[in-house]
């Protein structure tokens, strides 16, 4: 074996950076890898999955039980207590069991009083039933108008919170720390590993699009040029919005699209409309609900610029394409549907 | 016989004295020069003496100040933090002037002003050292052929950071400083026009990239197998050959019925390696300038086919809605 020596030297070089590699960086799998092809055959259109995370899946989605139905019938809360400006319109029974409900999903652990003033439970003195209260009405409109994107799957403060008084996934404007003032170069937020960018120097600021409505569209429309178009920077806060979205959803780029041509909308996948109406109502709910709690939270809520806590893909998909694995909470709680947001 | 099967060199020539090759009027070399085993087992084992010269030191100098301003701005922009200099390294960017600056010469030093002048400088020692290559190899009495290679090269480079940037009237459209920054730009280019993949310059430059490795591999192996016959002297074998450039040529004819010479191979690598960048930075150029998307042109010219649907019909909700992106 005149070989051998050289044969185990590779082999020995390439374990050594292969396992480096694996330890040092994140996002490796080791095989058997699950694919599922769902596009024409030679496109790699496919959704890769590591079936050994199924069941980790699986666990931290997991659905609460639901409370016993309450009949709607009866005496409505808002005749039956005070200072009650969203839920009026329940019976009382169904009034306590959201309460009940909203208690277990938001603030197990705090209980009540994390809202009420336990003394005086018609008192609006706690920040805290200000801001549930607008939450409810964010509930309500969601499942009432934005079935473009939730369907009749719908949401619950659960979709979010999962038992935590503030979700696990929420944003602020210009997360990138501090940088040199002077004359010193600008990098307007590129440069910098995060959680949106997914460790790439990608931009990392979602306020552009999910707060600004600017354009997200940035690819050439037409073979030959029109004029200067798109930035090559307007393109990679679009390529890192995309990066988060797929990161927030666990899917790949071609989930939606067909990437020999990412803005051709006649060869993306359903998924496409159902995601961009998604980001429709991510800019509807930071718009008209969450910005304005700015007025309302204490400065400890907000973030280094003063600006409330905003919600993006992840705040509801936490990781799958469809929240809580498509399951719907939604149908067995009628009293957080139904309600139009007033016009 | 295992000399020449291994990765490493087996065998180290050693002059009794350190080489200092031949005299040319007014140019000294500094140092004596002296051996390294371990460098010998990579190449020659002899380190210097070193000729620098004017061109050579403007060129470090240039290269120096270069090398100066993207780091200190990258530093800059953890807010002269060294623990998150160290630890962002990679990611951390000296980016280009922001479109509202077209190609002004004299954007703010923070809008892209210190990406110019690091341009500049890293422009001016590239160059540098270009002349230097030419004129060693003059000085030598070589041919030329590093220093065309090299320019090569260069002209991509060009062509990212100034030519086409020009072309488009923006130097926004240019590639930032940065390891990973670089790489993000790249990837984000080929969205901006539709994917570099239909761009038939881009299919030329993957071709002679790939088409390179291949070639140096082929080649590689070739001289290798046959240096225990002196193959590995292919200067000689090329115009005297022995058994050696025999068996060579024999081996390819058999296996795959055609052979370069020990002459023509060395024409083959270089002329894959110096067309890799010049169709690469041809592709770069025509992208924005010449073509928008060059998926679209690829659809119009035949090269993109189309596919049967498999979803149902699926449209813009844009065209429906007429709401705002």
């Amino acid at each position: 074996m005149k070989f051998g020596p050289a044969v185990a030297f590779v082999g020995v070089i390439a374990v050594a950076l292969l396992t480096a590699a694996m330890l040092l960086t994140a996002g490796w799998t080791r095989p058997p890898v699950h694919a599922e092809q769902f596009g024409y055959r030679g496109l790699a259109r496919g959704q890769i999955s590591d079936p050994r995370a199924a069941t980790l899946v699986k666990f931290a989605n997991s659905v609460p039980e639901p409370l016993d139905p309450a009949p709607a019938t009866g005496k409505k809360a808002k005749a039956e207590y005070k200072n009650v400006k969203v839920l009026g319109d329940l019976s009382v029974d169904q009034f306590n069991r959201v309460m009940l409900a909203i208690t277990a999903w938001v603030s197990p652990d705090q209980g009540c009083a994390y809202c009420h003033n336990t003394e005086n439970l018609a008192d609006d003195g706690l920040y805290t039933k200000i801001v549930a209260r607008r939450m409810l009405q964010l509930n309500r409109h969601i499942n009432a108008d934005w079935k473009a994107h939730v369907a009749n799957t719908g949401v619950t403060c659960y979709t979010c919170h999962r038992g935590a008084p503030v979700p696990a996934h929420v944003w602020f404007n210009d997360p990138i720390g501090p940088h040199a003032g002077g004359f010193a170069a600008r990098t307007y937020g590129m440069g910098h590993p995060t959680r949106t960018n997914d460790s790439t120097g990608l931009p990392s600021d979602l306020t552009p699009y999910l707060e600004n409505h600017e354009t997200i569209r940035v690819s050439g429309k037409t073979a030959l040029p029109q004029g200067f178009g798109a930035s090559i920077q307007t393109t990679e806060k679009t390529f890192s919005l995309m990066i988060h979205m797929s990161e927030s959803l666990g899917v790949n780029c071609t989930y939606c699209h067909n990437t020999r041509g990412f803005q051709d909308w006649s060869q993306s996948s359903p998924a496409r409309v159902t995601a961009w109406h998604g980001l429709e109502l991510v800019r509807d709910i930071n718009d008209s609900y969450l910005d304005p709690l700015k007025e309302t939270l204490p400065a400890s809520r907000l973030g280094p610029h003063g600006d409330a806590p905003k919600a993006d893909c992840a705040t509801c998909h936490q990781g799958v394409a469809k929240p809580l694995l498509g399951v719907s909470m939604a149908k067995d709680y009628p009293e957080l549907g139904g309600v139009p947001a007033a016009k | 016989m295992a000399y020449y099967q291994n990765i490493f060199t087996q065998v180290q020539l050693r002059s009794s004295e350190p080489e200092q090759g031949i005299q040319v009027p007014g140019l000294e070399r500094s140092g004596e020069g002296a051996f390294l085993h371990w460098i010998g087992r990579i190449g020659n084992a002899q380190i210097g003496p070193i000729y620098l010269g004017y061109y050579g030191v403007a060129s470090l100098v240039a290269g120096f100040i270069a090398f100066e301003i993207i780091g200190l701005n990258m530093w800059a922009s953890v807010n002269w933090d060294p623990i998150q200099f160290v630890r962002q390294l990679f990611w951390l960017a000296l980016e280009p002037p922001k479109p509202q600056y077209g190609v002004q010469i004299f954007p703010p030093l923070n809008e892209g002003g210190w990406w110019l002048i690091a341009g500049f400088f890293l422009t001016a020692s590239v160059l540098l050292w270009w002349v230097r290559m030419y004129r060693r190899a003059t000085e030598l009495g070589l041919g030329t052929h590093t220093a065309w290679a090299f320019l090569s090269a260069i002209w991509l480079y060009l062509v990212l950071g100034f030519i086409r940037p020009l072309l488009m009237g923006h130097w926004s459209e240019a590639v930032p400083f940065g390891i990973f920054p670089h790489l993000d730009w790249t990837a984000a280019f080929s969205i901006r026009y539709g994917n570099l993949f239909y761009c038939p310059f881009h299919m030329l430059s993957i071709t002679f990239l790939y088409g390179a490795t291949l070639l140096f591999a082929m080649h590689g192996a070739t001289i290798l197998a046959v240096s225990r016959f002196g193959g590995e002297r292919e200067i000689e074998q090329s115009l005297d050959r022995g058994t050696a450039a025999e068996r060579a040529a024999l081996f390819w004819r058999w296996t795959m019925g055609f052979n370069a010479t020990m002459e023509s191979i060395h024409r083959w690598a270089w002329w894959f390696a110096v067309l890799t960048p010049l169709t690469g930075g041809i592709g770069i150029l025509l992208s924005g300038t010449v073509v928008d998307n060059w998926y679209l042109w690829g659809v119009q010219h035949g090269i993109a086919p189309s596919y049967p649907p498999v979803h149902p019909p699926v449209i813009d909700p844009l065209a429906v809605s007429g709401a705002t992106p």
